[in-house]
């Protein structure tokens, strides 16, 4: 078997080969430097050591940091900034997408902001609605930054490699629940690019799209499903934004069925925008209407069972293949 | 005795048809203000930020520790690189009023702060400018052309035709681009510093906001971001008095001065006559070498008078008395430098009434070329497919299938 790590040793080892191939690279975030614990989950820990000052722990202040990061990004440096969770890049969307997003563009392409915002969130941890959302539509959105999610230790790195390599800002956005998940390790060094999506397996009956937390789950339904004779084909589209439509729409031409699962709430979600381009496009040779499998539109409840019933479950991704192939 | 909570509400001055009231700006005479040594912490020199530091009093005389002794060639420049910005000013107001472009913004009463400040720094230092200091362009040098032609969104506009009128960019210049949402350039200003600060560079980064706009978040976080990391910035709040048409009281003006923000934060806080070509210079220059030897950011207020609308879409007489400018009493700091100049001997009425003249010819040769590369309705017009390239750096695949449709739909029209 080979080398197996988890998602925060790959984010790491794409932040430390990164910083070491680049002095250009700096990380600002909170409680980064390995004073302050190196990452609320460790993913920047030993960094600091290593590379002193390019690391920074700042005030609580994401407006603050974000900010300074598109004006060093604007002074030649490629920041990488850390908001701990996905909700609280609410208190810095004016950066984001009024500035990092659009400086190419409204200055005519004098300027532009390569920078990498990581963030993270997921449900499943008991950490509610201020805490675990799946933001990634408001920025897909947004002309002019690219979002990326990985699913596994692997792609982390090679994503995380390309992002920070990138001349664009993109929004990395990562799955806490599954950090400590082991996975292949990474081949150090190599990047994975962006806009391409993934064909994780090879099936003719049906189409499953996933990226992110889904890609932990659609392999287990499709196992159960080849079982029982449904042939799945699986893409994981690795970034979200802009989408690789090409692979989506080679696959489901060839299985005329799709179905789309996301952690984000379903409605004017990523799904619903995959599914109004396949229509658009394959619309004669679809056999079934693209089926969506996702969270119910309320923000993240706390308690346990509020919780689980929120996330889609196994069962709605089985059911949702079957209507297609009904 | 009836005491109980109450709510308090700023108070203007004096409304349209009343006599101007300038008795709430504290004033220091010319000359008065002690001038600390660049190195001093700014905890042992919050008196900056409550009295006013002037150099040029009523008679045109420099006075005091702040005179710069600038050379009379930079004086006779700094002149004529304000009196250019005005003359600009009127000429693309007139051009407004007459339909030719779209919008404009003056600067009127305001030329010293845009002119003497970027004369008093590098030109390596970085610029994030507010959408009233075109003079930082013009002491940089931009050919007026440059500027006009993104006034008209034409074929020679710097931000191909995707920007509002007025928010130029010079990456050459090292002059940022102008935001629309206002104060972000603020956190920028200090990020860029950091980066500078970072890669061992002596450059420093300056921004400027109007007061009005210091009450959005990122002012704040600025200045937080500047004192936790003793940026290499000059953070300036041109306190103009009105954000369009909201009194400077309702920034918070009439409690502190804004430049007292300063302190508040741990970094150095000055208030300066905006209007005192010399004092402005003098207390730029200060707080340029703070920042370049490891002394800090700072804060600085400079206090003037819009004298103009706030815009072409505003009409200042509905809520300000007509002759607020004439009774303004920091004056005007065009007039102010030309009584110095003339007092020292080195300037006169009829060489300003000539320079008036060749400036006058100068911005209309260049508006004569700006309107070759395209008019607001006629002449050579941009290409649609401008509006695709610069979203990413690489075209993706849905904005190539976009762009192909709406080819394809021009072609049908032709």
């Amino acid at each position: 078997m080979s080398e197996q790590i988890n998602t925060i040793q790959a984010l790491n080892w794409a932040l430390d080969d990164a910083m070491a191939a680049d002095t250009n690279v700096v990380l600002f975030g909170e409680e980064l430097a390995d004073g302050e614990g190196g990452g609320v989950m460790k993913v920047t820990a030993g960094l600091s050591t290593k590379y002193g000052a390019r690391v920074r722990s700042t005030p609580i202040s994401e407006m603050g940091f974000t900010g300074a990061a598109v004006g060093a990004a604007v002074a030649g440096l490629r920041p990488v900034i850390e908001i701990m969770l996905m909700n609280f890049v609410a208190v810095c969307m004016d950066q984001i997408t009024n500035h990092a997003a659009k400086l190419r563009f409204m200055s005519g392409g004098q300027t532009h902001v390569p920078m990498v915002i990581r963030t993270m969130t997921g449900s499943g941890f008991q950490t509610a609605g201020q805490h675990s959302d799946f933001l990634e539509a408001w920025f897909c959105h947004t002309p002019g930054i690219k979002v990326v999610m990985p699913s596994n230790p692997a792609d982390a790195y090679g994503l995380l490699r390309a992002s920070i390599d990138d001349e664009d800002p993109v929004l990395f956005i990562e799955h806490f629940p599954s950090y400590w998940n082991p996975g292949e390790a990474p081949k150090r060094g190599v990047s994975i690019p962006l806009g391409k999506a993934r064909r994780v397996q090879a099936g003719s009956d049906v189409t499953l799209i996933g990226y992110s937390r889904s890609m932990l789950d659609i392999p287990v339904v499709a196992k159960k499903l080849e079982a029982a004779g449904v042939s799945c084909e699986i893409i994981d589209l690795r970034t979200v934004s802009p989408l690789d439509m090409e692979t989506i729409l080679t696959s489901v031409k060839k299985t005329g069925r799709a179905v789309v699962v996301h952690e984000a709430v379903r409605s004017f979600g990523v799904g619903a925008e995959i599914s109004a381009r396949i229509h658009e496009s394959l619309f004669r040779e679809l056999k079934a209407p693209v089926e969506r499998v996702a969270s119910q539109d309320c923000p993240v409840p706390f308690a346990k069972q509020l919780e689980t019933a929120f996330l889609y479950s196994h069962a709605d991704i089985e059911a949702a293949v079957r209507r297609t192939l009904a | 005795m009836n005491r109980r909570s109450r709510l308090h509400v700023p108070r203007v001055p004096a409304r349209p048809g009343e006599a101007p009231d300038f008795s709430y700006v504290d004033l220091s005479p010319a000359g008065a203000v002690a001038r600390p040594d660049v190195n001093a912490r700014a905890r042992d020199i919050s008196f900056l930020a409550v009295e006013l530091v002037r150099v040029l009093d009523d008679n045109g005389e420099a006075l005091g520790p702040w005179h710069p002794h600038l050379d009379v060639h930079e004086l006779q420049l700094g002149l004529r690189h304000m009196l250019l910005t005005r003359v600009f000013d009127d000429r693309m107001q007139r051009t407004q009023r007459q339909g030719r472009i779209s919008f404009y913004m003056r600067s009127l009463g305001e030329e010293a702060v845009s002119v003497a400040q970027a004369m008093a720094l590098r030109p390596g230092d970085m610029l994030f400018p507010s959408y009233r200091n075109q003079g930082v362009n013009i002491v940089r040098g931009r050919p007026l052309v440059d500027l006009m032609c993104q006034l008209l969104s034409n074929t020679r506009d710097m931000c191909k035709g995707r920007q509002l009128p007025v928010m130029y960019h010079w990456v050459a210049g090292n002059i940022f681009s102008i935001s629309g949402n206002l104060a972000t350039q603020f956190p920028q200003a200090v990020g860029w510093a950091m980066a500078a600060a970072i890669k061992g560079e002596d450059h420093i980064a300056a921004s400027w906001i109007g007061e009005g706009s210091s009450a959005e978040a990122d002012f704040h976080h600025a200045l937080l971001f500047a004192s936790v990391y003793q940026a290499p910035v000059i953070l300036n709040v041109v306190n103009n008095q009105w954000a369009i048409s909201t009194f400077q009281g309702f920034a918070g003006g009439e409690q502190r001065s804004f430049a007292a923000r300063g302190p508040g934060y741990g970094i150095a806080g000055i208030r300066v006559d905006g209007n005192d070509f010399l004092a402005v210079y003098a207390v730029t220059q200060w707080a340029a070498e703070r920042a370049r030897t490891g002394a800090g950011p700072t804060l600085i207020e400079l206090v003037t008078y819009r004298a103009s609308a706030h815009s072409t879409s505003d009409d200042p007489a509905r809520y300000r008395p007509k002759d607020d400018f004439d009774r303004w009493p920091l004056g005007d700091p065009i007039a102010r430098l030309k009584q110095h100049l003339i007092r020292l001997g080195e300037w006169s009425e009829q060489r300003h009434l000539a320079l008036s003249a060749e400036l006058e010819e100068l911005v209309a040769a260049n508006w004569k070329e700006a309107v070759t590369y395209g008019m607001l309705n006629e002449g050579p017009r941009l290409n649609p497919d401008l509006m695709f390239d610069d979203v990413f750096k690489e075209l993706p695949p849905h904005l190539q299938r976009q762009r192909e449709q709406m080819r394809a739909e021009i072609a049908k029209k032709d």
